[in-house]
């Protein structure tokens, strides 16, 4: 009688045990871990929503710093207009009651595709109303604006408003269709090559031996230009026991360290920096071409090992994989004719238009004082045309009246800008008028100091 | 008395003095800086930055040397950051570090409606330093999202012809004729007490 009193017992803590290994089990196998998603993650997030802990603290909350780790550099370069430090003012609570600004996840809830808008934004389109209700008595140009369109192309962004705001938009207001200047900054050497203790580029490692057609093709390269040889990249440690056939980023990253790091903020590389396995065009959720499933996305994949062919990485190479429509419809835009001709000497240096061009810019950082034209390699910068692009992409080129136009025309973005866009925006001229009435009215101070 | 209840009687004992020991912790910590000294010492460090940068720096450069301007838009423009825009960037980076402490620059005539007073503290104190022309400050407690803050409201006044200039000119002022001295708006600094 003592022991059936014990049964049940001895039942529920073995059925406890087995329970919780098999779930331990499955928490730990990269296989099986996605039956505990809650929901499909997002666009951004799905290449790591197998490490869980990349966001999650262990019992599953959401660290503090999740969002900031991968995000806070890019809000930062956009000036960012809400960012969250500005809400930890008390006098801000009333609006806090309203919406959580001081969390991330409040506007961009993970797991959640069925609320999930473009941007990964989760907050119905018109959030806006919960802050700035009074908004068309300041601005009678807003009378009658459902708040639902605040955050469309030409308008306002959350975060990124560096081309939005109204003396910008003055400033540009008046520029032609096509700028009258070459489209992409060149790009002088960056890296500086390692020192080498082997007298001749071409050295290699007794025992080690290279193929004719690799040499030649290192001969055609930027490297051999530049007098960075064969042991720079394939030699990590000392003699052959350091020599390493495939280098990989580590080696890249030692001389070309701001590509290296953009690379691994990309779509590209992101599950690197993760501790996942790289990237295969098989695990992506755009259209891809069959043919390139398993190629796997490192420095290799686009450049091409030894002739490192910028050329071929700011155009062909993102079209081996991508087959999506925007990308199909490269070839018939007239970006692809500029390019073509500039590859055939009809066209000025600098004035084709890659994939690249676009969504991998040459970008002007200021370094003590001096310029530096560096290629950004994360090209999630530069995704979102309406929210990214405008000014570091589109304005290098066009005119910010067509330019805004443009980007509001979902179909001509689609085609891959075959044509002129179909609708014409208020705001450039709503910005025009608030000026032209300012500059009207009497000036306040006569005697100015 | 029996060894229990001696051991009882000891246990007690300690920890009444413990208890004493605790409250009188308490006291010296509520003993310690006053939340109004706190916020006149921190204003003292605030205005005096705020002034050194608005006449030595902006008003010096700009106005009277002419060598770089000063812009709303300082990054895009490569001009200096405008006086307020300094004070605000230090009260969000305060912000940001939890400092204990939050401080804001509001006015009745704000360029950026946010700006504008919205508590009954606030409301209150900008009306009163307005009125003594700066002469006094405002002192209130509040509740705000259900914590309890000691707020105190300065006078910000017009200390350089660029602050005239500036506010009088902007498309999105509502007053154009301030002058040199003019009480323009406040110093909010916020302070949680229990």
């Amino acid at each position: 009688m003592k022991r059936r009193r014990w049964l049940p017992l001895t039942l529920f803590g073995a059925m406890f045990w087995c329970v919780g290994g098999l779930l331990a089990f499955l928490m730990r196998s990269e296989e099986y871990r996605h039956v505990f998603l809650p929901g499909a993650t997002t666009h951004g997030h799905y290449q790591i929503e197998m490490r869980c802990d990349e966001c999650h603290t262990p019992m599953m909350g959401v660290k503090n710093d999740a969002c900031n780790r991968c995000h806070e550099q890019e809000l930062a370069a956009a000036n960012d207009t809400h960012p969250l430090k500005k809400f930890r003012d008390p006098r801000n609570a009333d609006l806090l009651e309203n919406i959580d600004a001081l969390q991330c996840a409040t506007c961009h809830r993970e797991h959640r595709p069925h609320l999930t808008h473009p941007m990964g934004v989760t907050q119905p389109p018109d959030y806006c109303n919960h802050c700035h209700t009074s908004i068309a008595e300041e601005r009678p140009s807003h009378i009658g604006l459902p708040f639902s369109s605040c955050a469309t192309a030409g308008c306002h962004n959350y975060h990124d408003n560096t081309a939005l705001y109204e003396d910008f938009i003055l400033k540009h207001a008046d520029q032609p269709m096509v700028l009258q200047r070459p489209v992409r900054r060149s790009l002088e050497a960056r890296a500086q090559p390692p020192s080498r203790s082997t007298a001749d580029a071409r050295d290699l490692p007794s025992g080690v031996t290279a193929d004719q057609q690799l040499i030649y093709d290192w001969e055609q390269s930027a490297h051999a230009r530049a007098d960075v040889g064969c042991v720079d990249c394939h030699q990590l440690g000392k003699l052959k026991a350091g020599w390493v056939a495939k280098p990989s980023l580590e080696s890249c990253s030692r001389c070309h360290d701001s590509e290296a790091e953009g690379f691994l903020d990309s779509r590209h590389g992101m599950r690197m920096a993760a501790g996942l396995g790289p990237m295969t065009p098989a695990l992506a959720r755009l259209p891809m071409r069959d043919t390139a499933a398993d190629l796997t996305m490192d420095c290799n994949a686009c450049h091409g090992a030894h002739r490192y062919d910028t050329k071929a990485a700011a155009a062909a190479a993102c079209r081996n994989c991508h087959d999506d429509e925007h990308t199909r419809n490269y070839d018939a835009s007239i970006h692809a004719s500029l390019w073509r001709a500039e590859a055939i000497g009809a066209g000025e240096p600098g004035t084709g238009v890659s994939c690249a061009a676009c969504h991998l810019p040459r970008e002007v950082h200021r370094v003590e004082g001096q310029d530096e034209v560096r290629v950004q390699h994360n090209q999630n910068a530069n995704l979102r045309p309406n929210e990214k692009m405008l000014r570091s992409v589109c304005m290098d080129c066009h005119g910010y009246g067509f330019a805004l136009d443009a980007l509001a025309d979902p179909a001509l973005i689609r085609t891959n800008f075959r044509g002129r866009p179909a609708r014409h925006l208020d705001s450039i001229q709503m910005v025009i008028d608030r000026a032209e009435a300012h500059r009207k009215t009497p000036d306040p101070t006569p005697d100015k100091p | 008395m029996k060894p229990f209840t001696k051991i009882l009687a000891g246990i007690l004992l300690a920890s009444g003095a413990a208890l004493a020991l605790l409250s009188g912790c308490s006291k010296a910590k509520a003993t310690g800086i006053a939340p109004k000294q706190m916020a006149d010492a921190l204003h003292a460090v605030l205005e005096s930055d705020r002034t050194v940068y608005t006449k030595m720096v902006v008003n010096r450069l700009q106005n009277e040397e002419k060598v770089i301007k000063a812009s709303e838009h300082w990054k895009d423009d490569k001009a200096l950051p405008l006086p307020a825009q300094m004070f605000r960037m230090g009260a969000e980076m305060v912000q940001a570090k939890n400092a204990g402490f939050t401080y804001s620059l509001l006015s009745m005539w704000p360029v950026n409606k946010q700006n504008v007073p919205k508590t009954d503290a606030e409301k209150a104190g900008l009306e009163f330093v307005a009125q003594n022309e700066g002469t006094e400050n405002y002192y209130a407690e509040e509740v705000l999202g259900g914590k309890k803050y000691f707020t105190a409201v300065y006078a910000d006044t017009a200390v350089a012809a660029a602050c005239v200039k500036c506010h009088n000119e902007h498309k999105d002022t509502p007053r154009t004729d301030f002058k040199l001295g003019d009480v323009m708006g406040g110093v909010v600094i916020r302070i949680p007490v229990e």
